[in-house]
C-alpha cells in the first residue's frame, strides 16, 4: 500500500444539500503506486459527487480489469461496486441500467479495458446511449502486467521500456463521437480544476457520458518522451474553454461576457456554461467537434475540456420504449400473466 | 411384393427445396393429423441456408404416442429434383414414393419393391393458377390433398386447418382449397386402394397441443418473471428471444404502452451474458439464450457469475459443433462444455428438458433456482426440442406460486441485523450467502462485487486459507442445489433387471421406443431420465442396482457418461455409450440396433441372462 489517508475529519464536516458530508462520498485506500494519476481522479470523483448532493448509495460504480479498474474500491465506498472481467463493463452498465434506471451509473474503465480488449463493448455502450457516466483512466500503457504500450499511446510515444510505439493511436473521444455519444470530454488527472466540473456535467446529463482523462503511469509510462506524461500533457494541453457547471435550479451569479459563453442546457435543466477560447467552436456541433480534435492532432496538442455535448437525446429506456418504473421492483402481479392467459395460450398450439 | 400396411403408424418424408413455401404445406399435413387426434412428430430437417438447398421434413404418425423418430421411411414426397435418387433409394421395401410426374421419372428408378405413385403436380397446378409465386406454393398444397386420397384422410380436417390459418386473409385460403381439392381428386381418380397406409380419427393426441420448444421456453421467461434479456442471434436459439418479444410486448404492456421488459441484442455474445449478469447483480430477472458457439464466448463471465454468486439463466439451445459444426442440426454436444463452463474450478447447475412443457417448467423454475442459488442455470434444451413442434400436454401455471427471489436483504432487514452483515458469510450452513441489491439502504448493506477471491465480507484478499474455505463453501452449495432441482424419472419394466439405460432431454423419446420394443422381446431394461446437474442420489441409487447401464445421447464421446463417470466415480465399463451424430434426432430402430450388438457380443440374448449376471 503506497497511498494511505488518515481516517481522522475533522467533526463538524460541513454537510451538503443531501445531508452528507466528504467522508461519505470516500472509499478504501488505493493500493495504486504513488503518484498515479488515478488517484487524482479517484479524488474528484469524490468531490464532484459530494458537490452534486448524489446520496451515495444511489450511486453504482462498476469496471473493468486493470489499473484503472482497481479504483471503484478507492472512493464511493457506502455505493455498490462491480469489478467485472476485462473490457466488459459497458455490458454489466448495461444489465444493471436495464433493471433500475434511477441510480446513477458510474463506469470506469483504462485505455487497454476500452480501446483494447473492450473497444466493441465501448462503441456500442454509446451506440445504445446508456444513461451512465463512462471514465477512461488513459495512461496509454498497461500497468498491471507492467508497462506493454497500448492502443491509446501515440504513435513515436516512447515508454520505460525504450522503444517507440509503432502502431496508430486510438482517440478514444473521437470514436465517441462517431459513434454517437451525446457528452465527450476529455480531461487531465493533474487539473482537477477542470476535470470536475466536467464530472458534475456528466452526472447530469441524460445518456453516454464519456470522459477520457489523460491520466498518467508514474512507474511505467512518465518518461519525457511519452506523450502521456505529466510534462507532455502540461505542455501540450489546449482547453476547449473554461467550464462551469451549474446544477439545476442554482441561480446563475457568474457574470461573464455574453458574448464569450455557450450556455447549453441539460436534460435535468442543469446548464453548462463554456468560456470559449476559440471564436467559431460550438460543442454541439458534432462536425465540428471532430474538426478541433483533428487539428489539436495535427498539432500534437491534447485538446481537452468539454468537446462534444448534445443535450436532448434518448437513452435507451426511452429507445426501446421501457416501462419507467424499475424492473427490478416489477412482482409477480406486474409480471406473470398468469394461467387463464395461458389456456388461452394453449389453444393457439392445437 | 408385400407393400407397407398400417394404419396411424408410420413414418413420411417430404423432400424439398428450402425456401419454396414447402413448410407451411408439411406442417398443413401434420397440423391435421394431430387435429385427427393421433400422436404426430414432425421434424424439419433443414440446410444453413435461406434459399436453394435440400430440405427434409419427417413425420412420425404413431399412435401409441411414440414421439421420437422411428427411423427408416415408409412414404417419401419428393419434389426435389436435385434429392430424387436419395429420396428413393432410401425408401423402406414396400414403401411409396410419391412424385411429381409432369417429367418422366428416369428409367433408373426401375426398383421392383417401391409402389410409384406419379402426381402432375406443376401440370395440375400450371392449369389452374396464373400468379407464378402462388404457383410455387400451392404446388405443395396440392401433394397434400393427393396424401388425403391415398390415406383416406378426413378432407374436411384439412380444409378447416385451411380456413383457420387463413382466418384473417379468407381470399387466400380460396386457392389453398382448391388445391387441396385437385390433388385429391386426381388421386382419387388414379390411385384408388394403391396406398395400404391408413389415417383414422383417434383419440391419443386429445387434449395435447403441438409447440416448439423454443415458444414454450420464452414462456417460461415470460411467467418466471424474466424483465431484462441481453442476447446475440445464433441459430437454433434466436426464436426463444424473437418469441419472448412477441410475447412481452402482447402480455407486457404497461398503462402507457410501454414494455415491462428490456430486450437488448447485443454486439456479441459475451456482451449479451454480460447484461444478463449486470442486470441480475441489481435484482431484475434476467436470461439469455444461444448455442454452442455463444456459450463457449461467455464462459469468461459464466466464471465470474459462479464465482461472485450472480443469478444467471442461459438458454442453450444446443446444435451440432465443434466450431460452426451443423448449425441447424441437433446435438446434445454441450452438456460437458455447459457443466464445467469456465476457468478455475467452475460448475454450473443444468436443467434438461426433453419437450415443450418441461422447456417452460424448466426455464420459469430456473429463475427461482438462480435467484435462490445465486449461481448460473443453464436450461440445456437443442435445436430438435427447439425448433420442430413437439407434442406435448398443455402447459399450465399455478397462480398461488410466488417467486422465490432467494437470500435478498431489506432495509428494514438490514437494520435489524444483530450480527455483522458479510457477503459471502454463510449463516445458514447451506453455503448460500445473503446479498444486497445496490441502492437498498443508504449506509447499509453496500459491499464491492468481485471476481478476485474475497472474505466472507467481500473484501478482497489473497489469503490461501480464506480462499480455500470459500471455494469448499461453494461445493456446499452445490449439494444444497441438488436438493432443489428436479428429479430423474425412472422406469422399472422389471425389478429384477440388472440391465438399465440413462438417457435425457430430446434421446428419450426414441430410448421408451426402443426399450418397450425389447421389453416385448424379452429382453426387460429400466430406465432412469435425467433432468438436471448436478446429479441426485437417485441416479447413483439407479447406477448401483444395475449391472450394465447403456448411456444414450447425440454426441459422439458419451458426454453424459463422462459426467456421470466424473461425479458419481462410476466404474467405466458398467456405462456403455450409445451416441448418434448424424445432426438429426437419434432414432429408436438406431438405440435397439446398438443395444442388440452389446447383448450378442456379451451372449446376452434371453430374459433370463439380463436378469443374472455378476455384479
Amino acid at each position: 500500500m503506497s497511498s494511505s489517508r488518515p481516517g481522522f475529519r475533522h467533526p463538524d464536516l460541513a454537510p451538503n444539500e443531501a445531508g452528507y458530508t466528504i467522508k461519505d462520498y470516500e472509499g478504501g485506500a488505493s493500493t495504486l503506486c504513488a503518484g498515479c494519476g488515478h488517484d487524482s481522479i479517484s479524488r474528484a470523483i469524490v468531490q464532484a459527487f459530494f458537490e452534486s448532493n448524489v446520496p451515495p448509495h444511489q450511486v453504482a460504480k462498476i469496471s473493468g480489469i486493470g489499473c484503472s479498474s482497481k479504483t471503484p474500491a478507492y472512493f464511493l465506498g457506502k455505493s455498490h461496486g462491480f469489478n467485472s472481467v476485462h473490457g466488459r463493463m459497458p455490458s454489466i452498465a448495461t444489465g444493471a441500467n436495464m433493471a433500475n434506471k434511477d441510480l446513477v451509473y458510474l463506469g470506469v474503465s483504462g485505455d487497454g479495458d476500452t480501446a483494447s480488449i473492450g473497444a466493441g463493448q465501448f462503441i456500442h455502450v454509446i451506440r445504445r446511449n446508456l444513461n451512465m457516466i463512462y471514465i477512461i483512466m488513459n495512461n496509454g500503457c498497461y500497468g498491471l502486467t507492467k508497462g506493454q504500450d497500448s492502443a491509446t499511446a501515440d504513435k513515436g510515444s516512447i515508454s520505460r521500456k525504450g522503444a517507440p510505439n509503432l502502431l496508430e493511436s486510438i482517440d478514444l473521444c473521437e470514436i465517441a463521437i462517431q459513434m454517437g455519444a451525446s457528452f465527450v470530454a476529455r480531461g487531465f488527472s493533474g487539473d482537477k480544476q477542470q476535470l470536475i466540473p466536467l464530472i458534475k456535467a456528466a452526472i447530469r446529463h441524460k445518456g453516454t457520458a464519456v470522459i477520457d482523462v489523460i491520466s498518467p503511469c508514474v512507474t511505467f509510462n512518465n518518461t519525457p518522451q511519452s506523450t502521456k506524461s505529466y510534462q507532455w500533457v502540461r505542455e501540450h494541453s489546449e482547453a476547449t474553454g473554461t467550464f462551469d457547471f451549474i446544477p439545476l435550479q442554482q441561480e446563475i451569479v457568474a457574470s461573464y461576457n455574453p458574448g464569450e459563453i455557450a450556455a447549453i442546457t441539460l436534460h435535468d435543466g442543469s446548464i453548462i456554461h463554456l468560456h470559449k477560447t476559440a471564436e467559431d467552436f460550438d460543442i454541439t456541433n458534432r462536425r465540428k467537434s471532430l474538426d478541433a480534435l483533428e487539428e489539436a492532432r495535427e498539432k500534437h496538442h491534447i485538446l481537452t475540456g468539454a468537446i462534444y455535448v448534445k443535450p436532448d437525446g434518448q437513452d435507451t429506456h426511452d429507445l426501446l420504449s421501457i416501462s419507467d418504473r424499475k424492473l427490478n421492483s416489477l412482482d409477480k402481479e406486474d409480471l406473470c400473466p398468469g394461467n387463464s392467459v395461458l389456456q388461452d395460450i394453449n389453444d393457439q398450439y392445437r | 411384393m408385400n407393400r407397407i400396411e398400417s394404419t396411424n403408424d408410420f413414418v413420411i418424408r417430404f423432400a424439398n427445396v428450402n425456401g419454396s413455401g414447402s413448410a407451411s404445406a408439411n406442417n398443413l399435413f401434420a397440423k391435421a393429423i394431430f387435429r385427427l387426434g393421433i400422436p404426430v412428430s414432425p421434424k424439419n430437417i433443414f440446410p444453413s441456408n435461406i434459399q436453394g438447398l435440400a430440405t427434409w421434413y419427417e413425420v412420425r404418425v404413431n399412435d401409441y404416442g411414440y414421439l421420437g423418430r422411428r427411423g427408416g421411411v415408409d412414404f417419401v414426397v419428393a419434389v426435389n429434383n436435385k434429392t430424387l435418387w436419395q429420396d428413393y433409394d432410401g425408401l423402406l421395401p414396400g414403401g411409396y414414393f410419391l412424385y411429381d410426374s409432369t417429367k418422366p421419372l428416369p428409367d433408373s428408378f426401375n426398383r421392383k419393391d417401391v409402389i410409384t405413385i406419379g402426381i402432375p403436380l406443376t401440370e395440375l397446378c400450371n392449369k389452374e393458377f396464373e400468379n407464378p409465386r402462388l404457383r410455387q406454393l400451392l404446388t405443395n398444397i396440392i401433394y397434400v390433398g393427393a396424401l388425403s386420397s391415398l390415406f383416406e384422410m378426413e378432407f374436411s380436417i384439412l380444409q378447416e386447418s385451411i380456413e383457420k390459418q387463413f382466418k384473417a386473409k379468407p381470399k387466400l385460403a380460396e386457392p389453398n382449397i382448391k388445391a387441396l381439392q385437385l390433388g385429391f381428386n386426381y388421386a382419387e381418380e388414379h390411385y384408388k386402394d394403391v396406398c395400404g397406409i391408413r389415417v383414422r380419427p383417434s383419440t391419443k393426441a386429445h387434449g395435447q397441443i403441438m409447440m416448439d420448444g423454443n415458444s414454450a421456453t420464452a414462456l417460461g421467461a415470460l411467467y418466471g418473471g424474466a424483465t431484462v434479456v441481453g442476447w446475440y442471434p445464433i441459430t437454433p436459439s434466436t426464436s426463444v428471444i424473437e418469441s419472448f418479444s412477441k410475447f412481452a410486448t402482447k402480455y407486457r404492456k404497461d398503462v402507457d404502452g410501454k414494455i415491462k421488459a428490456a430486450i437488448i441484442q447485443a454486439e456479441d455474445e459475451l456482451a449479451a451474458i454480460g447484461i444478463v449478469i449486470g442486470a441480475s447483480w441489481n435484482g431484475a430477472r434476467a436470461f439469455t439464450a444461444t448455442s454452442g458457439p455463444g456459450l463457449s464466448l461467455m464462459n469468461e463471465f459464466l466464471g465470474l457469475a459462479y464465482f461472485a454468486e450472480i443469478p444467471v439463466v442461459l438458454v442453450d439451445v444446443q446444435r451440432s459443433g465443434p466450431s460452426t459444426g451443423m448449425p441447424t442440426r441437433t446435438q446434445q454436444s454441450d452438456m460437458l462444455s455447459a457443466a464445467y463452463a469456465s476457468h478455475g474450478d467452475t460448475k454450473n447447475v443444468l436443467l434438461i428438458p426433453c419437450n415443450p412443457q418441461e422447456c417452460f417448467q424448466m426455464t420459469a423454475d430456473a429463475f427461482d433456482l438462480a435467484d435462490r442459488l445465486q449461481t448460473p442455470i443453464i436450461v440445456m434444451s437443442d435445436l430438435d426440442l427447439g425448433m420442430n413442434d413437439n407434442m406435448c400436454p398443455p402447459l399450465r401455471w399455478d397462480d398461488s406460486r410466488e417467486y422465490d427471489r432467494g437470500k435478498v436483504l431489506t432495509a428494514d432487514q438490514l437494520e435489524k441485523l444483530a450480527d455483522k452483515w458479510g457477503r459471502y458469510l454463510d449463516v445458514d450452513g447451506d453455503g448460500i450467502c445473503y446479498r444486497t441489491y445496490p441502492g437498498t439502504h443508504p449506509t447499509e448493506g453496500a459491499y464491492f462485487t468481485r471476481g478476485t477471491s474475497h472474505d466472507e465480507y467481500s473484501a478482497y484478499t489473497e489469503n490461501s486459507i480464506v480462499y480455500e474455505k470459500n471455494m469448499h463453501r461453494l461445493l456446499l452449495k452445490w449439494k444444497t442445489a441438488s436438493k432443489l432441482l428436479p428429479g430423474p424419472r425412472e422406469r422399472n419394466r422389471d425389478p429384477d433387471s440388472k440391465v438399465g439405460a440413462i438417457f435425457y432431454g430430446t434421446s428419450s423419446h426414441s430410448a421408451y421406443e426402443a426399450l418397450a420394443d425389447l421389453n416385448k422381446s424379452g429382453l426387460p431394461i429400466n430406465s432412469l431420465r435425467i433432468r438436471a446437474f448436478p446429479f441426485q442420489a437417485d441416479v447413483e441409487d439407479f447406477i448401483d442396482r444395475h449391472n450394465l447401464i447403456f448411456v444414450i445421447e447425440q454426441n459422439r464421446d458419451g458426454q453424459m457418461r463422462t459426467l456421470l463417470i466424473n461425479e458419481l466415480g462410476t466404474c467405466t465399463e458398467k456405462l456403455v455409450p450409445i451416441g448418434n451424430i448424424d445432426g438429426m434426432p437419434i432414432t429408436a430402430r438406431y438405440i435397439k440396433q446398438e443395444i442388440k450388438k452389446v447383448f450378442q457380443s456379451r451372449g446376452i440374448l434371453k430374459t433370463q441372462a439380463v436378469k443374472g449376471g455378476k455384479k
